[in-house]
């Protein structure tokens, strides 16, 4: 079975600065890890591997310094590490991001199951596993929590996932792409014979030129979305600060409460 | 690129999309509460573009809901209702859609940012070839470029951005749900119902066997009293101390991000960007700073009580009420005086 | 000169510290209080591979000492009861077998040494012979093709749990230091008596035994290298193991700096977090100072072993310098504690209590100095 597993490198801190002049990203002394939810669609795609047999590639576009976190996934357990990296990429929104993920895979020779992070640390948004489905023309399934059944001849898949309600249990047919939910499993420590061999095996890079693509939907000009403006929020106190020692502070706030008729 | 995408990129023109767009989810034929949000903020982008607000409804036998969606500010709905229906998922939902919006052309459209809406948007907008952003909080029209501009919190950081999708039509976001404010419901409203039952054959390559339903003890959004936690609890183990208030006050338990990642407690619990949206009577915010990623969670709460030991958090910016202390002694203090009260009474 | 790690430095850096916080740290009080053997976590290090790092590639290793540093400082930053238990396992127990054992010695007990398997301890102190380790009381005499071993050993770490245990005696007394040997006693040996386990002040989940020898028998082709070379085994032994320890150091005063941060930011007082005085400032400014210079003087003694080069000097300045460092640092992020650091809920008073033993094991600060004094005035020392 094939299986890529696409994953982000991102800021480690979820409290990255953002330059208000510039409207950038403070990344100054900030380390770059795998995006957290990304280990467990890796740890995930393993598993596959493991009860199925075939092999694991990971993807990822983004700068050369994603090597490192690419080489991280080899050292996990995965077999080939591909980064999608040039400066057309750069200034990728989630579609050209789907769209330029889609062409890796394409080149790769795609996968009965291509998996995903529910979402990345940093972006939030999720959008970016469904696109590339959509640029395949697979199904997709988002928010999974388990996967129950593997039915490689008769390329069939059944999965759990999570809506608001509760849990669906879905089949579709492969090839699919998946977006894992944390619950799904928990991803296993890297080894040190993986560590060597990752040094040994290396990270395949690819640019734009190794790639079928269109110029103009990769990049800064295939992304819709522009950020116009960015800004904090005016600060304006807008209740009351109590003061005094804290059997006081309290003392008030219980009887502001019962004045304004909540509660009591 | 397949020839007939070349065409429709070639012929592609912004000018012929026009209309606001909002997706009516529904699950066995009840609208999602979010689509009447949708609908209210729909309704207003609409009148400043002075253009018509449509609704997208597929399903089946779900056609007599489309008058409820003009009643709550919808002027067209347009209708699928085709057995099939009943078992669409995203991939089949997206195929529907794109040959509405191919054929219609709106140039705003809106989903919720529901567990449906996160995994369909996207998979509409990759096959439009169009602009999404992910959970809006605010979304207006720029009176003079007539674009939508969607902002919502910056990643991590204390500062909004706004997005604008200025060469691609539709404009789609998503917009999570408690964000927005449904309008009155209306019943003398009137609009037209457009079906569109003749689709494309779809591949249904998906369909659920199964649905069990969660057994959820938080019910965080529909609680009338909610405390929440952030990192100046210090540690899990002081959790006790905040289920005791809890429960003093019968209110929900919610938490930071922070906490969540911490793993002090459940995701379920998680209030704000990536987590829940609560607009509580009361909110009791206990050692949360106040991060933007938090706050559009639960700044609609009617009324915020911040317990912070830094006077300069700013939490005490949204809060109603503001003690200034360590949560430590504060919450203590405050179960003691509340039990109190409630056995008087 | 490049001072940056390399990739897969960098990689083992982030696999021990994400391995340190979810499977060692939250057992790190208990093993404190309850004097916990991490014996799991050892065995769970030795799946992933950690025991060999040191060890070139073909033993599972990456070769490389500054990734075994590393290695050892992370852990340290959780839980130096576990570092402990760790670098002398791996420095101490297992590199001598690496280093001077036969291919019939290695196959027997490196391989499950380095998987986790075994544990391995180094029986050198006496209760006589500590800094002056030439003192060797314990007596090994050849008979019928068996060593008989007759002696004590005193303060080995790993000793109750080993399955092997290294450890010098005299054979030929009246050559003086060139008449000490090294032998590898496997614990179930006739005549292995396990005294009792040390109460001590620190380091409460690391195990600290007597050993008795009681006309232990092993056979001939135990004896671990040359009959005689156990002197000069030792001495290369402890330049290894001095680097570990200073390793250990920097993660118990990484440990400290980062306590003290983080409470400095959350402590307020006078309305501000602590952090924003002077006072508390230069503290930490101080700590992060000394730190990152230990940090510095680990690797550059662990590059040069690997080098080949000789290291003595800075294996020695680095053990000194960072253990006084770690102590030194627990007692500041104490006082930034205030009383709260004074007392158990908080972990900064366990880090002092464990970092006291870095300026005493595997030789003591005036043992560094003096080894440091020697290669300065160019003292032969054997």
């Amino acid at each position: 079975m094939r299986i890529i597993v696409c994953i982000k490198q991102v800021p480690a801190t979820n409290e990255v600065k953002i330059d208000p002049k510039t409207g950038t990203l403070i990344r100054e002394g900030i380390e770059s890890i795998i995006n957290p939810f990304d280990l467990f669609a890796l740890e995930e795609g393993l598993r596959l591997k493991e009860a199925h047999g075939g092999c694991v590639f990971v993807l990822s576009m983004g700068p050369l310094q994603a090597r490192i976190s690419l080489k991280e996934a080899m050292a996990m357990g995965a077999d080939t590490a591909v980064l999608l990296s040039d400066r057309a990429f750069a200034g990728s929104d989630t579609l050209a991001t789907s769209y330029t993920l889609a062409a890796g895979i394409k080149k790769l020779g795609g996968a009965d199951i291509i998996l995903c992070g529910k979402q990345s640390t940093d972006g939030e948004t999720g959008q970016v596993g469904p696109g590339i489905a959509a640029q395949l023309d697979i199904p997709h399934i988002t928010c999974v929590t388990k996967i129950i059944k593997v039915d490689h001849a008769k390329k069939r898949i059944v999965v759990e996932r999570e809506v608001e309600e509760g849990y669906e249990e879905i089949l579709t047919t492969l090839p699919v792409l998946l977006t894992v939910e944390k619950e799904i499993n928990r991803p296993r420590f890297l080894t040190v014979k993986g560590i060597m061999r990752a040094k040994k095996t290396g990270v395949v890079v690819w640019t734009a030129s190794d790639l079928e693509i269109d110029p103009s939907r990769i990049g800064l000009s295939g992304s819709p979305t522009e950020i116009v403006k960015v800004f904090s929020l005016p600060r304006q106190k807008r209740g009351i600060i109590f003061s005094g020692t804290p059997e006081e502070q309290v003392e008030t706030l219980v009887s502001k409460l019962k004045e304004a008729g909540y509660l009591f | 690129m397949s020839k007939e995408k070349e065409k429709c990129a070639l012929c592609f023109k912004k000018e012929d999309y026009h209309g606001v767009w909002v997706f009516a989810e529904q699950h066995n034929g009840t609208i999602s509460e979010v689509v009447y949000e949708l609908l209210g903020v729909g309704r207003r982008l609409a009148d400043q573009l002075k253009e018509k607000l449509g609704a997208v409804l597929i399903g089946f036998n779900i056609k007599k809901q489309a008058q409820r969606l003009i009643q709550y500010g919808a002027d067209d709905v347009y209708v699928v209702d085709i057995e099939d229906a009943a078992r669409f998922l995203e991939e089949d939902y997206a195929e529907v859609i794109v040959k509405l919006v191919e054929e219609y052309k709106p140039a705003v459209f809106l989903f919720g940012a529901t567990a449906l809406g996160k995994s369909l948007a996207p998979r509409v907008a990759s096959r439009l070839q169009t602009g999404l952003t992910a959970d809006c909080t605010s979304l207006e029209v720029d009176p003079e470029e007539k674009v939508l501009i969607q902002t919502k919190p910056a990643f991590g950081s204390d500062v909004m951005v706004s997005i604008v999708c200025r060469n691609k039509r539709p404009q789609m976001a998503t917009v999570r749900p408690g964000v927005m404010k449904k309008v009155e419901m209306c019943a003398a409203r009137r609009g037209n119902i457009i079906e569109n039952n003749h689709i494309p054959p779809l591949k249904l390559r998906s369909q659920v066997l199964n649905f069990s339903r969660k057994q959820t003890e938080v019910q965080l959004e529909q609680a009338e009293v909610v405390v929440a936690v952030g990192r100046g609890l210090g540690k899990v183990e002081n959790l006790k101390l905040i289920k005791e208030l809890a429960g003093a006050l019968g209110a929900a338990i919610g938490a930071t991000r922070a906490v969540v990642d911490a793993g002090w407690i459940s995701y379920q619990h998680q209030i704000g960007q990536t987590g829940k949206t609560v607009a509580p009577k009361i909110y009791i915010a206990c050692g949360i700073s106040g991060a933007i990623q938090h706050l559009v969670g639960m700044q609609s709460s009617e009324v915020i009580i911040a317990i912070n030991k830094d006077p300069e958090a700013p939490i005490f910016d949204y809060a109603t009420y503001g003690i200034v202390g360590d949560l430590m002694e504060v919450v203590p203090l405050l179960i003691k005086r509340i039990k109190t009260i409630k056995n008087l009474s | 000169m490049d001072f940056s790690l390399s990739e897969e430095q960098e990689l083992l850096r982030r696999m021990v510290r994400s391995f340190a916080e979810k499977e060692v740290a939250p057992g790190a009080k208990d093993r404190d209080e309850k004097g916990e053997f991490p014996l799991e976590v050892i065995r769970k290090m030795g799946e992933l591979g950690l025991l060999a790092l040191p060890f070139p590639e073909e033993y599972g290793g990456m070769g490389d000492t500054i990734s075994y540093a590393i290695a050892v400082e992370e852990i340290a930053r959780v839980c130096a009861s576990t570092a402990i238990t760790y670098a002398a396992h791996v420095s101490l127990g297992t590199a001598p077998l690496y280093m001077f054992g036969t291919k019939e010695q290695k196959e027997k007990w490196l391989s499950k040494c380095l998987d986790g398997t075994m544990l391995a301890a180094y029986g050198l102190t006496e209760p006589d012979a500590g800094s002056d380790a030439g003192a060797t009381r314990t007596i090994a005499r050849l008979e019928d093709g068996e060593w008989i071993i007759s002696g004590c050993k005193c303060l080995i770490t790993n000793a109750s749990y080993a399955g092997i245990v290294v450890i010098t005696a005299l054979t030929d007394k009246e050559k003086g230091s060139h008449g000490i040997s090294s032998f590898i006693v496997p614990s179930d040996a006739p005549g292995f008596k396990l005294g009792s386990k040390y109460n001590k002040l620190g380091l409460r989940g690391s195990d600290t035994a007597e050993i008795f020898f009681d006309d232990c028998r092993i056979p001939q082709e135990y004896i671990l290298g040359a009959r005689g070379d156990g002197f000069k085994q030792f001495l290369q032994v402890l330049d290894g193991g001095r680097i570990s320890i200073a390793a250990l150091s920097v993660g118990i005063a990484q440990a400290c700096l980062e306590a003290s941060l983080k409470y400095s930011k959350e402590r307020f007082q006078f309305g501000k977090p602590i952090s924003k005085f002077q006072a508390i400032q230069f503290k930490l400014a101080d700590m992060a100072t000394k730190i990152e210079l230990s940090r510095l003087m680990v690797y550059k003694a662990a590059w040069l072993k690997d080098q080949g080069l000789p290291y003595t000097r800075e294996a020695a300045m680095a053990k000194l310098f960072a253990s006084e460092t770690a102590t030194w640092a627990a007692l500041e992020a104490i006082q930034i504690y205030g009383g709260f650091g004074y007392i158990k809920d908080y972990p900064v008073e366990r880090y002092l209590r464990d970092a006291k033993l870095m300026e005493i094991g595997e030789g003591t600060s005036e043992i560094q100095r003096i080894v440091i004094a020697r290669k300065l005035l160019g003292e032969v020392w054997v």
